[in-house]
């Protein structure tokens, strides 16, 4: 069957929760409806990454890039771009409102700087059909390894690459790998790390909704490098679609025989089972991922030894996370010096970030390593939205640090970012404009890191607890000088004693936030004063009588009625019934009122 | 299908990557563009169009995109179809049923060969110059 034209259709779950779903059968019953099922091609496709303005239609080969289609768009589309051949010009993309429309996805600035490796088939092959992601070479890395090379030459392709682990410590796979050859066991494991937990991240989610056969294939890959026969993928049960996506895609390569008992008549058997995680934070730490595994309470054990020597059930265990496993397939394919050639001496390859936050242009970017926090800021992400001043930026979720603008300029990878007294993470990347408060975002997480701590170890359990105790008196105005020493001595010593990486990071949020926005924390505590107007303690509204018309619109919005006033006269907030909602404020046209 | 080996496996690939190929405009350089309003249609450029695939596809030829556009302006010579090839000048033919799709693929795009007798100029670019 020869189709001439392609829609692809964006099917992750961000588009998908945008009624992608939708507009994919109303394309399809489009196509139907005049006749064109021999001609045209639809097809639902992973994440595009532009998620800002999704769902996101691409039709083919016109590369005509439409954003944020309504289901009552395919019709349109149908008629007039598959049809008649023209573009549906109000669909596409502007960068304001008063430049022109940008036809395909090259002329946008959000992908201009992105080099996609481990998205390389995301937003391009059906995920579902296992033969669309062999046409793109899949499973001929494979095909490679079984036929061409032995354990020692795949690691060593490995060691040539520089990769390093996608799951925030940025530990060398070859390794990792490498240790696990060298111990005999008569059973080893391949784990998969799908338990993506940071607040903002979505990386992993959508490569294994994009593209779920290019990690099958990394794992029975690591499996044929260092003598494994089963694979495991921890995924958190609240991936449903990456979760459905990925036993189609197991399905399938049994099927095929990629998967199973002697693959391709080499002798090489691996199968691929899945886990479910409940959720847990700590269980993206890589013992207490196994002891989950092994049914227990997902608690962290003390390393050494690691995993690779002795994991699951005692057994030698390779854990890599899914955008590590995602890059090994081009690895092998392309070898391991073309990948080195992308990104920093010592940080090679690309890596996904989630761009969130206050952020223009929200989504799913890819860049080599080494690009600067402002390319990735500004030119990719076009800025803060709403013209708003930067403030900083968060990378690495909880366990990351803030970053100010005198880093906007630093390139980033692995060891710059740790430099920095950030970490790289997993990769989420939240963007925070003036009008975030530091102490409240440091809150925020620390909230986060009290809920998710296991309790196992003492300095964690403790450590979180107190600190976010402290950040919660200097929101209230209630800080002295000596909590920030306070802060400082329970951080490092959590950095130190705790037994995993949650709690060894829990304190870098307040750390380098105490470092890098002093000042903020001091007029906290000796003015009692927030710049932002976050932490409600410390914000008074009132309503400056010359400016009040008497619209009487505040006293309408406000949830506890403590706005009083009548008609064409100015109106009074009663300070002892506010709850600081910041609702009157929001509301109100004439700038009557103010936040101090 | 059933577990495959690796002959099999490659085929596949083979045959798999010729159809994902088309939906790959990087490399290809080498346009053809049918005329599909009503007019178009009307005069059969649906047949033109499967004819034009199915030439490419017997000689192999991968460095093509097949677009279509509305009515070119020469509704009596449709079905028209539009060529833009490097080192040839871009040309507009005229009245392409399915044998002279053929010709063109063979003389114009493999051999580097104008079809003289369907050639029609795009009349509005004429006009503006």
């Amino acid at each position: 069957m020869a189709y001439k034209n392609y829609i692809l259709v964006c099917g992750g779950t961000g588009c998908e929760s945008a009624k992608a779903d939708d507009i994919y059968k109303s394309l399809l019953s489009a196509v139907e409806a005049n006749g064109l099922e021999s001609d045209c091609q639809v097809v639902k496709t992973g994440c595009f990454g532009f998620c800002e303005k999704g769902p996101i239609v691409k039709v083919l080969p016109d590369e005509a890039f439409y954003v944020e289609v309504k289901p009552s768009d395919a019709e349109e589309i149908v008629k007039e771009n598959i049809i008649k051949g023209r573009l549906v010009e109000r669909l596409l993309y502007k960068e304001d409102p008063n430049s022109a429309a940008k036809k395909d996805a090259d002329e946008i600035k959000f992908y201009q700087k992105q080099v996609r490796v481990v998205l390389r088939n995301c937003g391009m092959i059906d995920p579902e059909n296992i033969d669309e992601y062999i046409a793109r070479d899949g499973y001929g890395a494979l095909e490679k390894v079984l036929f061409d090379m032995t354990p020692d030459d795949i690691i060593n392709e490995l060691k040539v690459s520089g990769l390093r682990g996608r799951g925030g410590a940025g530990f060398p796979t070859w390794m990792k790998w490498n240790f696990s050859k060298g111990v005999e066991a008569d059973q080893k494991y391949i784990v998969c790390n799908a338990d993506e937990g940071d607040p903002g991240a979505y990386m992993d989610r959508s490569t294994l909704e994009g593209d779920p056969h290019s990690v099958l294939e990394a794992m029975a890959i690591a499996g044929r490098a260092v003598g494994a026969s089963l694979g495991l993928i921890y995924i958190r049960a609240e991936y449903p679609l990456a979760i459905h996506r990925l036993e189609v895609a197991m399905k399938q390569a049994r099927e095929y025989g990629l998967l199973g008992k002697n693959i391709l008549d080499s002798g090489f058997d691996f199968d691929i089972e899945i886990r479910l995680g409940a959720g847990a934070f700590v269980c993206g730490e890589e013992t207490a991922l196994l002891s989950s595994i092994e049914g227990n309470r997902g608690m962290p054990w003390p390393k050494p030894p690691f995993p690779a020597v002795k994991g699951l059930w005692g057994k030698p265990t390779v854990i890599n996370n899914v955008e590590t496993f995602a890059n090994i397939p081009v690895i092998i394919l392309k070898g391991g010096k073309w990948f080195s050639s992308i990104g920093t001496e010592k940080s090679s390859g690309t890596k996904v970030f989630a761009l969130t936050g206050k952020i223009a242009n929200s989504g799913l970017v890819e860049v080599p390593m080494g690009t600067t926090l402002r390319e990735i800021v500004y030119d990719i992400g076009g800025g803060i939205k709403g013209g708003k001043a930067f403030k900083a930026v968060q990378t690495g979720g909880p366990s990351g640090g803030m970053l100010t603008t005198e880093f906007l300029d630093t390139p980033v990878d692995f060891d710059t970012l740790v430099a920095a007294g950030s970490m790289m993470g997993s990769g989420g990347m939240i963007v925070m404009d003036e009008d975030d408060c530091i102490i409240d975002v440091a809150k925020f997480y620390q909230e986060f890191c009290v809920e998710e701590s296991c309790g196992k170890c003492s300095p964690c359990r403790i450590g979180t607890r107190k600190l976010y105790d402290i950040l919660e008196k200097i929101s209230q105005g209630k800080g002295q000088m000596s909590d920030l020493e306070k802060m400082e001595e329970i951080g490092s010593a959590m950095k130190k004693a705790a037994l995993c990486g949650l709690g060894q990071t829990a304190p870098n949020p307040i750390l380098s936030s105490i470092k890098n926005f002093r000042h903020e924390y001091i007029s906290h505590i000796e003015n009692g004063k927030c710049e932002a107007g976050k932490c409600k303690h410390l914000v008074t509204f009132t309503i400056l009588e010359d400016k009040c018309i008497g619209c009487t619109l505040c006293a309408r919005k406000c949830p506890v009625n403590c706005i009083a006033g009548d008609k064409k006269v100015p109106h009074v907030i009663d300070q002892s019934k506010c709850i600081k909602c910041g609702a009157c404020y929001e509301s109100c046209k004439f700038g009557a009122i103010v936040k101090r | 299908m059933g577990k495959m080996t690796l002959e099999e496996l490659r085929n596949l690939r083979n045959s798999a990557k010729k159809e994902m190929n088309k939906r790959d405009t990087e490399g290809k350089d080498i346009e053809i563009i049918i005329g599909m309003g009503t007019c178009g249609i009307a005069a059969g450029a649906k047949e033109t169009l499967a004819a034009f695939m199915k030439k490419l596809e017997e000689n192999n030829i991968s460095n093509v995109i097949v677009r279509q556009t509305g009515c070119m302006g020469l509704c009596y010579v449709e079905p028209t179809v539009e060529i833009k090839a490097p080192g040839m000048p871009n040309t507009i033919y005229g009245k392409v049923d399915a044998e002279v799709a053929a010709k063109i693929v063979v003389d114009h795009i493999v051999n580097k060969q104008l079809v003289s007798n369907h050639i029609f100029d795009r009349p509005a670019a004429d006009i503006i110059k």
